[in-house]
C-alpha cells in the first residue's frame, strides 16, 4: 500500500513549492547580468553561508542538498544507483580518455560514491576489467582498445554510451518502480533519437548509427538508423510518422530547440507524479526535477557570464518540474 | 451465560474493535503525512492535525454503539438477554458500524493523506482540502444511524 513513503512524499510536497518554475527561468533570463541571477537565486534559498556568491559553489551546494535529502528520505541504494548510471558511465568514459590520450586535458569527473575517476583509472591502467561491474567489463575493454589501438575516441565514446543505454533498458524492464520504468524508457528513447540526429548531421553510415543505438520499446532502431543514415529530412519524417511531431518540429527549428525538446520530454514523463501521494514516485521525480533545475541554472549562469542574448538563453532553458 | 448474551457481546466487541482498527489505520497513515509536512513547514501543524484526526471518528462511533448495546443487554444496564434470537439481532445491529467503520476509516485516511498534500502545497486551500475526506464520513454516519436505530428497536 506504499505507506512507507507517505512521510517522504508529504515532505516533498512542501519542498516542491520552492522549486523554480518556468516563470522564474524566464525572469532570470531577462536579468541584466550574472550577479543579478545569483542574487535572485540566493533570495530563493539557493546556496548556503559557505558558498557565498560563487556560482560553482552554489550549484555544488544545491546538488549536495538534494542528495542528502533523498538519502534522508530513505530512498534505497538500488534506486540511487540507477539514477547515477549516466554519471558513472561518464566517469568511465573520461578515465578511458585520460588513459588513452595521456597529456591531453584531464577529464572532468562526477563525484559519485565508489565509481570515481580514480576507481576506473586504477582498474584500466592494469587492465583488470574483471573487477568492473558486469555491464562495463566488455565495453570498457573494447573502448580502451579502440582508443589505444585505433586512436578513435568517437567510437570509444559510442561503445560506453551504448553500454549505459543497454543497462538502462535492461533495468527499465526489471524495476518494480513505475517511475523508474517510465524515466529509463524515455531516456533511452530520447538518447537514441539524439544519437540518430548527430549521426544524420555528421553523415554517419547505417552500421555506425545502428551500433550506437540501444533497443527500446518506443522506437524501431532499424528504421531509425536507416532514416538517419539517409538524410535529415528522412529522420524528421520518421519522427513525425511515429508520433513525435514535437521532436520533428524542434529539429526543423534548430539543434538547440531539439536538445531542449529532449530534456523537456524526459521531465514530462515524470510530471504525473505530482498527483501521486502513496509511492516513491514523487520523491524520485523531485530528485530528477531538481537535477534538471540545477543543470538549467548552470546553463543560464554560463550564458549570463558570457553575455549571451536573452533570446538565446530562453531557447536553451529547459521546462521546469516545479 | 446464554448464547444470546454471547452473540450480543460479540456484536458490541466487534463494533469497537473493527471501527477502532480502521481509525487507527487511517489516523496512522494521515499522521505520517502530517509529520512530513510539519517537518518542513511547522506553521501548518494545526491544519494537518485536523485532517489527521478525521479518520478517528469511526472509532468513536464504534465505541458509542458498544456503550448503547452494553446498556441494553444487562452489562451496564437493561435486562440480561436470555434468548438466542435477541442476541443475534444485537450482533447484526452492530455490524453496520463495525464493517463500514473499518473500511471507511481506512479510505478516509488515504483521502486525508492526499488532502494533506494539498495543504502542503497550498495552505490557503485548507477548506476545500478538508471536504474530500469529510465526504467519506457520510457513510460512517449512515452506518452509525442504522446501528443505533436497530439497537433501539430491539425489544
Amino acid at each position: 500500500m506504499g505507506e512507507n513513503y507517505i512521510f517522504a512524499v508529504a515532505r516533498i510536497r512542501v519542498l516542491e513549492k520552492s522549486l523554480l518554475t518556468d516563470a522564474d527561468i524566464i525572469q532570470m533570463s531577462g536579468m541584466k547580468d550574472e550577479d543579478s541571477v545569483i542574487s535572485y537565486l540566493l533570495d530563493k534559498g539557493w546556496g548556503d553561508e559557505n558558498s557565498g556568491r560563487d556560482p560553482i559553489r552554489i550549484l555544488a551546494t544545491e546538488s549536495e542538498k538534494v542528495n542528502t535529502l533523498i538519502r534522508n528520505l530513505g530512498v534505497g541504494q538500488d534506486v540511487m544507483d540507477v539514477l547515477s548510471y549516466p554519471m558513472v558511465f561518464h566517469n568511465l568514459k573520461s578515465a578511458i580518455k585520460d588513459i588513452g590520450t595521456p597529456g591531453e586535458s584531464e577529464g572532468l569527473y562526477y563525484d559519485v560514491p565508489k565509481y570515481t575517476g580514480k576507481y576506473f583509472a586504477d582498474i584500466l591502467k592494469d587492465r583488470k576489467f574483471s573487477e568492473l561491474p558486469d555491464s562495463m567489463k566488455k565495453p570498457a575493454e573494447e573502448a580502451l582498445d579502440q582508443i589505444l589501438e585505433h586512436h578513435d575516441g568517437q567510437k570509444s565514446d559510442v561503445i560506453i554510451d551504448k553500454a549505459c543505454l543497454d543497462l538502462m533498458e535492461k533495468v527499465s524492464k526489471k524495476t518494480k518502480y513505475p517511475i523508474l520504468k517510465d524515466y529509463l524508457e524515455r531516456t533511452v528513447a530520447v538518447t537514441d533519437i539524439k544519437i540518430a540526429v548527430r549521426g544524420a548531421r555528421t553523415g554517419k553510415t547505417f552500421d555506425f548509427i545502428k551500433k550506437a543505438l540501444a533497443p527500446c520499446k518506443t522506437l524501431d532502431i532499424d528504421y531509425l538508423a536507416k532514416a538517419a543514415s539517409e538524410s535529415d529530412d528522412a529522420l524528421t519524417t520518421y519522427l513525425s510518422e511515429h508520433g513525435m511531431n514535437d521532436a520533428a518540429e524542434a529539429l526543423k527549428n534548430s539543434i538547440t530547440s531539439f536538445e531542449k525538446w529532449c530534456d523537456d520530454s524526459i521531465i514530462e514523463s515524470i510530471r504525473y507524479q505530482k498527483t501521486n501521494p502513496f509511492t516513491i514516485g514523487p520523491v524520485i521525480a523531485y530528485y530528477l526535477g531538481r537535477e534538471n533545475e540545477i543543470s538549467t541554472v548552470r546553463v543560464l549562469l554560463t550564458a549570463k557570464h558570457n553575455d549571451f542574448p536573452e533570446e538565446a538563453i530562453k531557447e536553451r532553458a529547459r521546462r521546469m518540474y516545479g | 451465560m446464554s448464547m444470546g448474551m454471547v452473540y450480543a457481546l460479540l456484536g458490541a466487541v466487534l463494533s469497537t474493535a473493527l471501527a477502532g482498527i480502521g481509525s487507527a489505520w487511517g489516523v496512522g497513515m494521515a499522521g505520517q503525512a502530517a509529520a512530513g509536512v510539519t517537518a518542513e513547514d511547522p506553521d501548518q501543524f494545526a491544519k494537518v492535525l485536523i485532517l489527521q484526526l478525521l479518520p478517528g471518528t469511526q472509532g468513536i462511533y464504534g465505541l458509542l454503539v458498544t456503550f448503547i448495546t452494553l446498556s441494553r443487554i444487562g452489562i451496564l444496564g437493561g435486562k440480561a438477554i436470555t434468548d438466542t434470537n435477541t442476541g443475534l439481532m444485537y450482533l447484526l445491529a452492530c455490524l453496520p458500524i463495525a464493517i463500514v467503520g473499518l473500511i471507511s476509516a481506512y479510505h478516509q485516511g488515504k483521502t486525508a493523506v492526499a488532502s494533506i498534500g494539498i495543504v502542503a502545497k497550498k495552505p490557503d486551500q485548507f477548506g476545500k482540502a478538508m471536504l474530500f475526506p469529510a465526504m467519506v464520513e457520510t457513510y460512517a454516519i449512515l452506518a452509525l444511524l442504522i446501528s443505533i436505530l436497530v439497537i433501539s428497536n430491539i425489544h
